[in-house]
């Protein structure tokens, strides 16, 4: 059996003409669903994929990592509870809350499954539980953006309406008062469910960011709305919402020093 | 061989929506007579030989650090079970 991962879109091949040349580290556990997606993603951002493997300690040196959406192991024990102790998490855990260390800490955005693993491993607070209501969601979920100073976010405009697919069993995210106050106070909380809350989510919390601003993690998709022709629908037409893909070009303008 | 049995349970401030969704199905089956369910993991860890005061202490770590997410669940016992043959 070949040890390569089947993806969408040929983004391997070539390591060419990024805009800025950024490497960004895409994990694949067993059981991961999205990283193809998500590989794409970077690319259409004016990245460059690397694939990162579970059992790999090393991250090969990338700028900055996305952990995908899926059931990593099958989601045993709790979403994202044994992923949390795969061997390339070891050296994701060290770079990412490296306020201790002399280097600028490593950008890691968590998507869904990955936002799980996220606050598994302590690098984000909280967790997830399941649905209120029970049942597996998949919809076109409004957004508002509250925090643009994180490496993930600085270029959607403060307060911005976006539109990405949510689609997960549990999501429902859930941290205690003190916690949440924190949060909110600080203001941590980085996405927030517009409408109707769709998982009985506290305080309509969709996603969240460390301290830092390097570590956010969200349960909806943004790495599903980054190309016309199959993303929601939006203003300009059926499918065509792209807004999941200004998290990726902010990383990327992070990366190349340029916060605009 | 004796096993630890570790018993883990969502914690009494968080909806367990699994216990909700139980407890609002039993009446349909003739169940009336309970006003809450709450749905919790038993984990049974095998040990060969002795259970240990050292071995004991790993489970201990383990229900902490692994089996329980402190965030939304408690470890409500870690307790030996002879095997009863």
């Amino acid at each position: 059996m070949s040890s390569a991962v089947p993806l969408i879109g040929d983004f391997s091949a070539q390591p060419a003409e990024s805009l800025d040349g950024a490497r960004i580290g895409v994990v694949t556990f067993p059981g991961t669903l999205d990283d193809g997606d998500a590989a794409r993603a970077v690319r259409l951002g004016g990245g460059t994929p690397v694939s990162l493997w579970h059992a790999d300690q090393s991250l090969h040196g990338v700028d900055a990592v996305v952990l995908p959406g899926g059931f990593s192991y099958g989601d045993y024990l709790r979403a994202g509870a044994i992923a949390r102790f795969a061997p390339v998490m070891e050296t994701l855990i060290k770079e990412a809350g490296a306020a201790a260390t002399s280097s600028a800490p490593l950008p890691v955005l968590g998507i869904c499954n990955g936002f799980q693993i996220l606050t598994e491993a302590h690098l984000l607070p909280g967790s997830m539980i399941k649905n209120d209501h029970l049942k597996f969601i998949c919809a076109e979920q409004a957004l508002r953006v509250e925090n643009t100073q994180t490496a993930w976010t600085s270029q959607f405009t403060q307060d911005e309406i976006i539109a990405i697919p949510l689609k997960n069993q549990d999501g429902q995210y859930v941290a205690s008062a003190e916690e949440l106050e924190r949060l909110e106070g600080e203001g941590r909380v980085v996405f927030r469910y517009m409408g109707a809350n769709p998982n009985g989510s506290r305080n309509n919390i969709a996603g969240i960011s460390n301290e830092a601003g390097n570590v956010v993690g969200l349960m909806p998709h943004p790495e599903h709305a980054i190309e016309a022709g199959y993303g929601p629908d939006d203003a300009t037409g059926m499918r065509s919402g792209t807004d999941g893909l200004t998290l990726f070009t902010s990383v990327i303008s992070s990366l190349a020093g340029g916060s605009q | 061989m004796p096993r630890i049995i570790v018993e883990v349970m969502p914690k009494p401030e968080i909806l367990d929506p699994q216990g909700k969704a139980i407890v609002s199905a039993m009446p349909h089956l003739g169940f009336t007579s309970f006003s809450t369910v709450r749905q919790g993991k038993r984990f049974e860890l095998a040990v060969d030989g002795e259970v240990t005061e050292e071995t004991l202490e790993s489970a201990r770590s383990a229900a902490a650090e692994m089996l329980s997410n402190p965030v939304i669940e408690d470890v409500v016992s870690v307790r030996v079970e002879e095997d009863p043959s």
